[in-house]
């Protein structure tokens, strides 16, 4: 069999998605929770500066941090950026500025959103102060956004957070803060959600339009002449391209198997059942597929199946016996 | 072919190992704490600080574990990389095996003095299964969890040696009994018989539930160096003898899942580094990585401990118990503690503290030179190390 | 850190620039440019001492996706390999590294990345730190749109310059003028790019018997800034001037930097490594176009090392410096320092 015109590339959409739970440790722990509490904590270095949000850990030392002060709801922007078309899970829907923020008594900028009317009423060295969410989980969005502060908004502020510790002597900030919450937050759980558009290549995309005609077409290495089944689009031991179509099966040898007695998740079928290695006849490696029509303890290396298909499923359903005597073990050893 | 002005490899010592408790759940720390948990104990350990290390190299499993996309970047500050260079390294499960390798070229190539060398999982973020076995359209699902991709070669293997279907449960017994003492491993199942092994639930026949490794939060971390910074350690260091990498594909016509040529051939090249002929007489103590309890057999021979056949053997006759005359996995080994991205790495720094006489409960007695081992992948990705209490040449 | 072994770059081959490879996969990707830097000097993969790859999982959507690349290289009988899960630059430092031991005399390198499977500003949401920035999802052109604002207001750039730096890359059409997050405009910012690149090293006289002129590495090193953007200074990369200061790029007896391959995503970040790197006027600053004009993510970092050793081996540059990154604005930078021979 030659090679043949390629058929139109597939792709599918693949959604990686999963609810990870985070343990926070003492710090992060203390820092969500005192959101939740509507108070700021950051984490003071050896050095005497104040990070916020607090790491665990100082940056410059990596010495573990765990003094923890509280610092103003309120502080100056050090940078921004105009967001025109907000994306899934962003603060806010509506076009909003990505703020560094120096909240006051804090040596460090904190990301977040600021709420605007657009570009031209955020600037570098504006007031800013939080806007806490409604309902407050222990979270860094808690902090629904910062929005302008009218009140402090004078310029003067601004220019005095820019100069380090002038404004330590003349503001409250930051304040001691024992870090103890009723009911701390100790975990939290940040869904996770992305989108891909999966395209499974050239050879594979042959081999998956064969399969829609119930054929099962395999690629021949131009140097080792071996079968690959599915195809890979190289020859994994020559590291070239295969193009060379060849048909295999439908039969084939029970190569190795086990028995499943454990239902795994996402499946529909029931345990107990066989899942085996089967070599395809001219293929030169065993692919993988279930074993139907016998019971499973009368399932062994040497088997002859053959596919059994159904109505709208890509791959064979399962594989049954041929009837045919087993093979013997000198033919199939080599591709277990 | 080799430059002229090129000169010998540093030798490269272990002058710290640290590693976590293990659980299913480290809900006391955060990742960065975690990680720091383990290096923290490698610097006391090799008493040094952050500033005595000139660069991290990090390894760990697929990111999809904990979902943070290449994790070493968050953990750069908490790791005390900052300025300094940090790599990170992904070699499917025999990761912390090759960051370990990775870490010891860069002393051996004298590129850095001392290096910090960490592999970390947390694996309670999300959930191994779900980490492992992401669907992809298209392709046809695989139909039976972790252990049904490995019980196939579990039967072709007592196929191919006639061994007879006990010897798993053995293993498991073993190193469940060995973890008892070792206070950093996960599972301590004081009371468990090797009866209840071998009634445990047949979850993928022939693999029970009771030869199967659990899953982890954990990590590992070492400290090396050369010459001068051994001469500096405060207590002994296990000395790099030999280290090798090997890669097969993962599907390929004419592979060997039951001993791949890859294995052989990383170990060979381990041996021939340091001067070994007869590894079962000459190595005291072996970590090999074994997910699944028929895997000590398995990898016996494909290791060169046993001739081809006879590794079962080797276990059933008691050689690989701690008191044998070849102890397989003192600390308990993968089936006992598995956070996949540092299991590699444990095995590396369990070899290591054999060696040094540190292994406390679990210490092989007069144990000189031992054998860390790791792998993964479809049984594809290898690496090894061979320490010794000596420095190599001695 | 200068080296005890000279170590060359002998062959390099990328993909074509600017292309989406949507019915591709990674390994029919991959293949041909292995393929062809193992033809150009007539070596296969059994006499190859050591190979690295790069590539990230998550570009992919996929765990373990490197594997089915390494089905391209014809690993057998087995090789001596290692993955890391960042920029195939990072590949090729650790190639450096155990070709310096002395355990192997040459190296395959090799790099790639499919960002159009996904939405890779969001996928980069995953990088940042899990607790206080991810929640967030702040995806990486508003992070380098932030760190550009701070260029701007600290006087080190104006939107004229970048605006000059984008035209430079790449010729755009109306569209680059277009706000993406401002101050950066469409322009400003990667188009999506999927590629692959190859790279092999050499040591010593192996080198020089593999190829006519190569490319030897005078310098590599690599150093990291704190994670979080609000302790940096984000007008700078103190890291990117302290690993060209390890790689020997100011040593005072070397000739001139002629060229400089710098792995800057967005105009403004080009301005920012120009700047931080202290590169001169002399210096022709990404003659390849750069990251602005192809940037296939995890290879973009690797083509930079090979682009600037092309400048060496054809272009007849005596000196040249490389550039990769990784990270969230400039987190991580690499850079290499590569010579030819005096001709």
């Amino acid at each position: 069999m030659t090679a043949s015109a390629q058929p139109a590339p597939l792709s599918a959409p693949l959604t990686v998605e999963f609810p990870f739970t985070r343990s926070l440790g003492p710090v992060q722990s203390a820092f969500l929770t005192g959101l939740r509490e509507r108070t700021v904590l950051g984490a003071r270095t050896a050095g005497g500066r104040v990070l916020v949000p607090p790491p665990e850990y100082d940056p410059g030392t990596a010495a573990e941090l765990r003094e923890l002060v509280e610092i103003a709801p309120a502080g100056t922007v050090t940078s921004w950026a105009w967001n025109p078309a907000p994306r899934r899970g962003q603060p806010l829907a509506a076009p909003f500025a990505w703020v560094l923020v120096r909240l006051d008594g804090a040596d460090s900028g904190l990301l977040h959103a600021l709420a605007a009317p657009g570009p031209e009423a955020v600037r570098t060295g504006a007031r800013v102060r939080i806007r806490w969410a409604g309902r407050r989980t222990g979270a860094v969005t808690d902090i629904a956004c910062f929005e302008p502060d009218t009140e402090s908004d004078a310029g003067s502020a601004g220019e005095r957070a820019g100069e380090p510790g002038a404004d330590r002597a003349d503001a409250p900030w930051p304040r001691p803060h024992a870090a103890a919450f009723a009911d701390p937050v100790t975990a939290v759980t940040l869904p996770a959600r992305l989108e891909y558009t999966h395209t499974p290549g050239r050879a594979q995309t042959r081999f998956l339009h064969a399969l829609a005609e119930r054929r099962i077409l395999g690629e021949r290495c131009p140097g080792c002449r071996k079968v690959y089944v599915p195809p890979r689009g190289a020859c994994p031991t020559c590291g070239v391209a295969t193009a060379e179509q060849a048909e295999v099966g439908p039969a084939g040898t029970v190569t190795t198997f086990c028995v499943v007695n454990i239902k795994a998740k996402n499946l529909d079928i029931e345990v107990p059942y066989v899942y085996a290695h089967i070599a395809l006849d001219g293929a030169g490696l065993a692919l993988h597929g279930r074993i139907g029509g016998i019971p499973y303890d009368e399932v062994r290396m040497g088997l002859r199946v053959e596919p059994v298909w159904t109505e709208g499923s890509r791959y064979p359903d399962h594989y049954r016996p041929t009837g045919e005597p087993d093979a013997d073990y000198d033919t199939y050893k080599d591709l277990l | 072919m080799t430059h002229g002005t090129q000169r010998a490899k540093e030798p490269v010592a272990v002058v710290g190992v640290g590693q976590t408790r293990h659980a299913a759940a480290r809900r006391d720390v955060s990742l960065a704490g975690l990680v720091r948990e383990a290096a923290r104990r490698a610097l006391d350990d090799a008493a040094l600080d952050w500033a005595d290390i000139d660069a991290v190299v990090l390894g760990k499993a697929p990111d999809f574990f904990e979902g943070v996309m290449m994790p070493e970047l968050y953990l750069a500050d908490a790791l005390g990389a900052v300025g300094k260079p940090l790599l990170r390294v992904h070699t499917a499960g025999s990761v912390g095996g090759s960051t370990a390798l990775v870490a010891a070229d860069l002393v051996a190539a004298r590129v850095h003095g001392t290096v910090l060398t960490l592999a970390f999982e947390k694996q309670s973020e999300s959930n191994a299964m779900w980490g492992l076995s992401l669907p992809v359209p298209f392709q046809q699902p695989l139909l039976a969890g972790a252990g049904g991709f490995f019980a196939p070669h579990v039967r072709a293997y007592m196929r191919r040696t006639g061994a007879p279907d006990t010897v798993g449960t053995l293993v498991a017994y073993k190193d469940r009994r060995n973890a008892l003492r070792n206070p950093y491993a996960h599972l301590h199942e004081a009371d468990l018989t090797l009866e209840q092994v071998r009634s445990s639930p047949m979850l993928w026949d022939p693999i029970r539930y009771s030869e199967t490794c659990p899953s982890s939060d954990g990590a590992c971390a070492m400290v090396l160096t050369g010459r001068t910074g051994a001469r500096r350690a405060p207590a002994p260091p296990a000395w790099v003898h030999g280290g090798a990498m090997r890669s097969e594909p993962t599907l390929f016509a004419g592979k060997d899942a039951v001993s791949p040529r890859a294995g052989r051939d990383c170990a060979a090249d381990v041996y021939r580094q340091a001067g070994i002929t007869d590894p079962r007489r000459e190595i005291d103590a072996v970590e090999i990585y074994v997910p699944f309890s028929w895997y000590e057999p398995m990898w016996l021979e494909n290791l060169g401990f046993a001739a081809e056949g006879e590794g079962w053997k080797l276990t059933e006759s008691g050689a690989t118990a701690l008191d044998g005359d070849l102890p397989v996995n003192p600390s308990g080994g993968v089936l006992s503690t598995n956070p996949i991205g540092a299991s590699g790495m444990l095995r590396f720094a369990e070899a290591a503290l054999q060696v040094r006489g540190h292994a406390g409960d679990h210490q092989v007695p007069q144990a000189r030179r031992a054998l860390g081992h790791a792998y993964g992948g479809g049984s594809q990705f290898f690496a090894m190390w061979l320490v010794g209490a000596e420095p190599p040449g001695a | 850190m200068s080296a005890a072994r000279d170590i060359a770059v002998v062959a390099y081959a990328r993909t074509a620039p600017g292309t989406v490879t949507g019915d591709l996969s990674e390994v029919e990707m991959v293949l041909p440019v292995l393929r062809e830097v193992l033809g150009a000097t007539g070596l296969t993969t059994d006499r190859v001492g050591f190979v690295c790859s790069g590539s990230c999982d998550y570009l992919a959507g996929r765990a373990f996706s490197f594997t089915m690349a390494l089905d391209g290289v014809g690993a057998w009988p087995p090789i001596a390999e290692s993955h890391v899960e960042t920029d195939g630059a990072w590949a090729l430092y650790e190639a450096w590294v155990k070709l310096l031991t002395g355990a192997a005399d040459t190296a395959l390198v090799y790099a790639w990345g499919k960002p159009s499977a996904g939405d890779l500003p969001e996928v980069l949401t995953r990088q940042l730190d899990p607790y206080y920035l991810a929640p967030l999802w702040p995806d990486s052109v508003s992070l380098a749109a932030l760190q550009a604002r701070a260029l701007l207001d600290a006087g080190v750039t104006d939107e004229r310059e970048l605006a000059a730096t984008a035209r430079r890359a790449r010729v755009g059409g109306p569209e680059a003028a277009e706000p993406a997050v401002l101050p950066l405009r469409r322009g400003d910012c990667p188009p999506v790019t999927d590629g692959a690149a190859a790279v092999l090293l050499a040591a010593g006289d192996t080198a020089r018997m593999l190829c006519e002129r190569p490319a030897w590495i005078r310098g590599i090193d690599h150093r990291t800034e704190p994670h979080a953007l609000g302790v940096r200074d984000l007008t700078d990369a103190p890291s990117a001037r302290l690993a060209a200061e390890r790689a020997g790029a100011y040593d005072p007896a070397a000739a001139p930097l002629e060229v400089a391959e710098l792995h800057a995503p967005f105009s403004s970040q080009e301005v920012l490594l120009r700047r931080a790197l202290r590169l001169g006027e002399g210096v022709c600053v990404n003659p390849s176009g750069g990251a602005l004009a192809a940037d296939p993510v995890m290879a973009t970092g690797l083509i930079r090392i090979g682009e600037a050793a092309e400048r060496v081996r054809h272009g007849g540059a005596r000196r040249a410096l490389a550039h990769a990154t990784s990270g969230p604005c400039l987190q991580q930078n690499l850079v290499a320092v590569l010579e030819g021979d005096p001709s």
